[in-house]
């Protein structure tokens, strides 16, 4: 697999990198495989992703549901080998975070890293965190993993936390349970949480997708800000283009365990070159739409993971699947190619094609 | 939460109430319903070819010519308040709580209870023990690597230990241990007397029990480990970069353990209330003994007492176990 060149934050390509350096890229994911073997044959979540990522910029990856989004936090974090199905899980490529690889790492080395320089928060608060004990128990527990100090002093620092992250009366909610916590205030005590060491990378999976719409912004809000005032790297996992549009810097679409495009926010937006981004875009909600005009969801089912479609993997959903000649889009699979400065995308489609589409079919209805 | 033990108490009461009027029921009213009259009854009592006078005095002492339910009430004033026996020339005080005299022995049910319980607890205590930790352990260490060598193995031991009754397991160990190679004491010493003693005669005992009993505690906590380990929160705990001890320790046992203790109490509340078999075959004079002499005698004042203590222990660790599941789980409120 040579075909992904990795990408900065920034937008700038930079050349292939020889696997033994260490890039210069705060975190850098280079042709990151997770492969899980079942009875029904080998689960491929993710299947050659690349990408990089600087302090201080918000990479937003999309796609649906089983697309290898939460694979691929999971495994920057190290958390697959540690689940259920963890002896069994096939990884490879490289991670590097900070100049440090982590794929073939000692284990209690990358568990050192997590909590202190990467943290996570995850989609659901109320099951995410432990219901026996309370909020401060848990963001105590957090920072004395890596912190050597009293509890005394943990629990001033998660008061701190708290009240850093808009919680009110943090005195008194640092000794509450996550149940007597709203949804919007729970996620903020998980966001407190994965803070409270000044983690230097932030992934974010889906954390407003289990909210109140009203509450969603608030706490986009707060990452945003804290994001900011730490100047960490974060990474949002999401399925929420309304989200993306709010916050990111850069965007990775994802389909079938693979990138099918990827570039800076603006560019995703307004010129979008791969069909699935364009059918995310057509199936998000918009204020500005006229209410007659129905969503156009992507049609078709998620590809199976285990027999993954030859070719481009969404060509069995892919309404251009016939325009390109031949039998290419069944028969071989496209790699990512630059479109524009930092922007890439992997489709057979001609970019004259793409752009007559984009223009004349699809930017109209939206 | 006192005035929730409060209803609980009181609705103990009633249960207890009607505990025991099943059993008096059983007792009385089905034999009576069978055709058996007072005067067969006292028979029992007396032995070979008594006399009409004799059958007499014993209906009379007994009261067993009253109504049932002024016995029935006789007796529930009895528990209360004590009870005056007149056995013609003399008369016999029976202190509250009173479960009057045995009609085959005319020995008083109470001091015989209160005697036999220390037995009973010690047995109940110390197989509790070694079940509870030993299942846990296993039920732990098998959830942790499923279908490895060790978890196949003990899963089958445990399979082995649920399905071999008492009297066969008690009777091997007594056999091998206790008669073959006497490493094991043969009589009951009380623990106050030789704490050594007391643990090495009951050491047997202790293991077949706990064999029975650790084994669903294995199945349980390896179940309830399983399911725990896949929740989310145990993916949070590693996230915070924990130890994998502690994430299994503090996370993943801390919730697997809640349902346990709740299995756990009610199983030790039933114990207390005797173990028949396993006293009657390592020949520990405990209340389940007494519960078993009683009914080869159909002796109804002892099998009531040990009907009633027994309920009364179930009882109370229903509440115990309520009261704990909630100071443990902070999401139930009482």
């Amino acid at each position: 697999m040579t075909e992904l060149t990795p990408l900065s934050a920034t937008g700038a390509a930079v050349g292939e990198p020889s696997p033994s350096n260490a890039p210069s890229a705060f975190l850098e994911v280079r042709d990151l495989k997770v492969h899980f073997p079942t009875d029904d044959g080998l689960v491929k979540s993710v299947d050659g992703l690349s990408f990089q990522l600087e302090k201080g910029k918000t990479l937003s990856i999309v796609g649906e549901s089983g697309s290898g989004k939460s694979v691929t936090s999971l495994a920057i974090m190290g958390l697959h080998r540690l689940g259920a199905r963890g002896k069994n899980v096939q990884m490879s490529g490289e991670i590097w975070l900070d100049g440090k690889e982590l794929v073939g790492a000692d284990p209690d080395e990358v568990r050192k890293l997590r909590g202190r320089e990467m943290a996570m928060i995850f989609q659901d608060p109320l099951s995410a965190m432990h219901p026996y004990y309370t909020i401060g128990n848990q963001i105590v527990e957090a920072y004395r993993v890596h912190h050597d100090v009293s509890k005394k002093v943990a629990r001033a620092r998660a008061i701190e936390m708290l009240d850093r992250v808009g919680i009110p009366e943090p005195g008194k909610r640092v000794d509450g349970y996550p149940h007597e916590f709203s949804g919007g205030m729970r996620q903020r005590a998980m966001i407190a949480m994965a803070l409270v060491n000044n983690p230097e990378l932030l992934i974010a999976d889906e954390p407003t997708t289990a909210l109140d719409v009203t509450v969603q912004a608030q706490i986009l809000d707060l990452i945003r800000d804290l994001q900011k005032e730490f100047g960490s790297a974060v990474v949002l996992i999401t399925h929420d283009l309304g989200v993306v549009a709010e916050i990111a810097d850069e965007v990775l679409v994802m389909y079938g365990g693979r990138c099918v495009e990827r570039g800076p926010v603006d560019e995703i937006f307004e010129q979008p070159q791969h069909p699935y981004t364009w059918g995310l875009l057509g199936s998000m909600p918009r204020i500005d739409r006229e209410t007659s005009d129905r969503l156009i969801p992507v049609k078709g089912q998620p590809p199976s993971l285990i027999n993954v479609p030859s070719g481009c993997a969404f060509h069995p959903r892919c309404p251009y699947a016939d325009i390109p000649k031949g039998d290419v889009t069944r028969t071989v699979r496209p790699e990512l190619q630059q479109v524009a400065g930092g922007h890439f995308s992997a489709c057979h489609l001609s970019p004259e094609d793409r752009t007559r589409i984009w223009t004349e079919e699809i930017a109209p209805k939206l | 939460m006192i005035s929730y033990i409060l209803r609980r108490t009181f609705a103990a009461v009633i249960l207890l109430l009607v505990v025991t009027a099943v059993t008096f029921a059983i007792f009385f009213l089905l034999p009576r319903l069978a055709g058996q009259t007072a005067d067969q009854l006292a028979q029992q009592y007396i032995g070979k070819s008594p006399s009409a006078a004799d059958i007499a005095a014993v209906k009379r002492n007994l009261g067993l010519d009253d109504p049932l339910y002024l016995q029935y009430w006789h007796f529930i004033k009895g528990i209360v308040t004590g009870a005056t026996y007149d056995l013609g020339p003399t008369t016999t005080q029976c202190n509250a709580p009173c479960f009057g005299y045995s009609f085959k022995t005319h020995v008083e049910v109470w001091p015989q209870l209160t005697s036999r319980l220390p037995v009973t607890v010690s047995l109940a205590a110390g197989a509790a023990v070694m079940w509870l930790v030993s299942g846990v352990a296993i039920g732990v260490i098998s959830a942790l690597k499923p279908g490895s060598f060790f978890d196949r193995s003990f899963m089958g031991v445990a399979l082995a230990g649920v399905s071999l009754p008492m009297f066969f397991t008690g009777n091997l160990a007594l056999l091998l241990f206790t008669y073959q190679w006497p490493i094991f004491g043969r009589t009951y010493v009380p623990f106050a007397e030789n704490p050594a003693q007391w643990a090495n005669t009951l050491f047997p005992a202790w293991c077949s029990l706990a064999l029975l009993y650790s084994a669903i505690y294995a199945r349980l906590t390896r179940s309830g480990m399983l399911e725990t380990m896949n929740e989310d929160f145990i993916r949070t705990a590693r996230a915070k970069g924990l130890r994998e001890r502690k994430v299994v320790v503090r996370h993943g046992l801390r919730a697997a353990l809640t349902p346990i203790i709740t299995v756990f109490g009610m199983d030790l509340g039933l114990l207390l209330g005797g173990a028949l078999i396993t006293e009657t075959v390592f020949s520990l004079h405990g209340v389940g003994e007494y519960a078993v002499q009683g009914i080869k005698d159909n002796d109804l004042p002892p099998i009531l007492g040990v009907t009633l203590l027994a309920a009364l222990f179930v009882v109370i660790a229903n509440l115990l176990v309520d009261l704990l599941y909630a100071a443990a789980d902070p999401r139930v409120r009482l």
